[in-house]
């Protein structure tokens, strides 16, 4: 099995709770290493406290194994932590198509703003800093009327 | 206030086994304070002022609980036992957190006829975020590398924490009429206790001499420096001095709002000890 081919399975593996994007677009995968038929991956949490992080483990493990390894360890590292920047161009526009706007590239120092994932508009206000998930906020679209979600910043502030 | 830079300067650049014993102490320290307060957190679910801080508050004390099962998880590196009975398992006198962090919510049960105290609960999520921030700043220069990394991740995490705490502990105290003297005496009544907090307990010393954390004075001087820019912006004296009226919980002095609270979370834990989670 080659390198190549267990980043192929690991695009296959999207984020449980939104199915648009996977975990290569998240900037979760940290390093594969492939020795024989055996893989290892290494993962980077988004928020320590994310209920997801075993159901991913378990996605991992079987998608890298349906793609032909014999034996696969998931490890989930505790440096570097994972920042917001880690998500790649491609997955920014599928956080869109979900219906959540992706995370501004700069850390703000109160509430920030964000064009609507719907209608681009900028005509938007937060409405709770905290959403369904820890890694979410949700906002409202004053021009659209519709109500959407956005990906808190995590950036290394300093 | 000025705050002062770390006093760490002299400390041991790399980890050295015999500071050991004061490591597992400090982790035990860290792993239950969060622990018990995202205990406290998670009690509010369903009982906060409204939808929005319900989600937040859940989402907020399910974070925290993350960051004690890193500590805990660390602990279990250092051949301590098992994280799950690590958490679960200890009796009140070997826990390690601060009293503060323990007390109830408020009068009644959170099943039956809750009487939740909102401004307590506020207050003692700011001052503890904010100390927890200090202390996070500190702990990225640790000499134990797996500490120091860490505390920079639960670090990028803790900002919104502030954000939002800061936001609660504000609105609420500049509110007029029942608001402010509620808060107003949640403040006494949290500062009455929160020396419980800073404090690094009998090993303190040794914490320090290994290079795992900077002094307690020096996290007491820096904690004071990132309230009391609040109590300015709401015009309140500052509450010194701070106490630790229900006995400090770094020496194993506890309440029996913690029996009641280790009771209530590890019942299933000790109903089914094999079950996997």
């Amino acid at each position: 099995m080659t390198n190549e081919e267990v980043w192929k399975a690991l695009e296959t593996v999207k984020d449980p709770e939104i199915h648009s994007i996977s975990i290569v677009d998240l900037g979760m995968v940290e390093q594969v290493d492939v020795r024989d038929e055996a893989v290892s991956v290494c993962l980077l949490p988004t928020f320590l406290g994310c209920p997801a992080l075993d159901i991913i483990r378990t996605r991992v493990e079987e998608a890298v194994k349906q793609a032909g390894a014999s034996a696969v360890t998931v490890e989930f590292l505790r440096h570097p932590p994972w920042t917001s920047d880690r998500i790649s161009e491609a997955g920014r526009e599928r956080l869109k198509q979900f219906g959540i706007a992706p995370p501004p590239r700069q850390m703000p120092s109160g509430a920030w703003q964000v064009a609507c994932p719907y209608c681009g508009a900028e005509r938007t206000v937060m409405e709770n800093l905290f959403g369904p998930t820890a890694c979410r906020s949700i906002f409202y679209c004053k021009q659209c009327k519709n109500p959407f979600e956005a990906m808190k910043p995590v950036l290394i502030s300093g | 206030m000025e705050r002062r830079d770390s006093a760490m300067s002299e400390k041991p650049i790399h980890f050295h086994p015999d500071g050991q014993e004061a490591l597992v102490e400090l982790l035990f320290q860290l792993a239950d304070d969060d622990f018990l307060l995202a205990y406290r957190g998670s009690e509010w679910l369903g009982l906060a002022p409204h939808i929005e801080e319900d989600i937040a508050f859940s989402s907020i004390s399910q974070d925290t609980m993350g960051h004690a099962t890193m500590y805990y998880q660390l602990l279990e590196d250092l051949g301590c036992g098992s994280a799950d009975e690590l958490a679960h398992a200890r009796p009140a006198s070997a826990r390690r957190n601060a009293v503060l962090l323990e007390r109830a919510n408020g009068p009644g049960h959170y099943l039956r006829e809750p009487r939740y105290d909102w401004a307590f609960t506020v207050v003692r999520q700011y001052f503890y975020t904010q100390a927890k921030r200090v202390r996070l700043e500190s702990l990225t220069k640790s000499s134990y590398a797996p500490l120091a990394e860490v505390a920079a991740k639960i670090q990028v995490e803790l900002h919104y924490h502030l954000l939002h705490w800061h936001t609660w502990f504000v609105q609420l105290t500049n509110a007029p009429l029942e608001a402010r003297t509620r808060m107003t005496k949640a403040i006494q009544d949290v500062a009455a206790d929160f020396a419980g907090v800073l404090t690094l307990g009998a090993k303190g010393t040794e914490m320090v001499r290994w290079g795992l954390i900077d002094e307690e004075k020096v996290l007491t001087e820096n904690t004071i420096a990132a309230l009391a820019p609040a109590f300015a912006e709401v015009g309140l004296d500052w509450p010194m001095p701070f106490g630790m009226k229900h006995g400090n919980g770094r020496n194993g002095e506890h309440t029996p709002d913690l029996d009641e609270a280790l009771a209530t979370l590890s019942e299933v834990y000790r109903a089914v000890p094999h079950a996997i989670w």
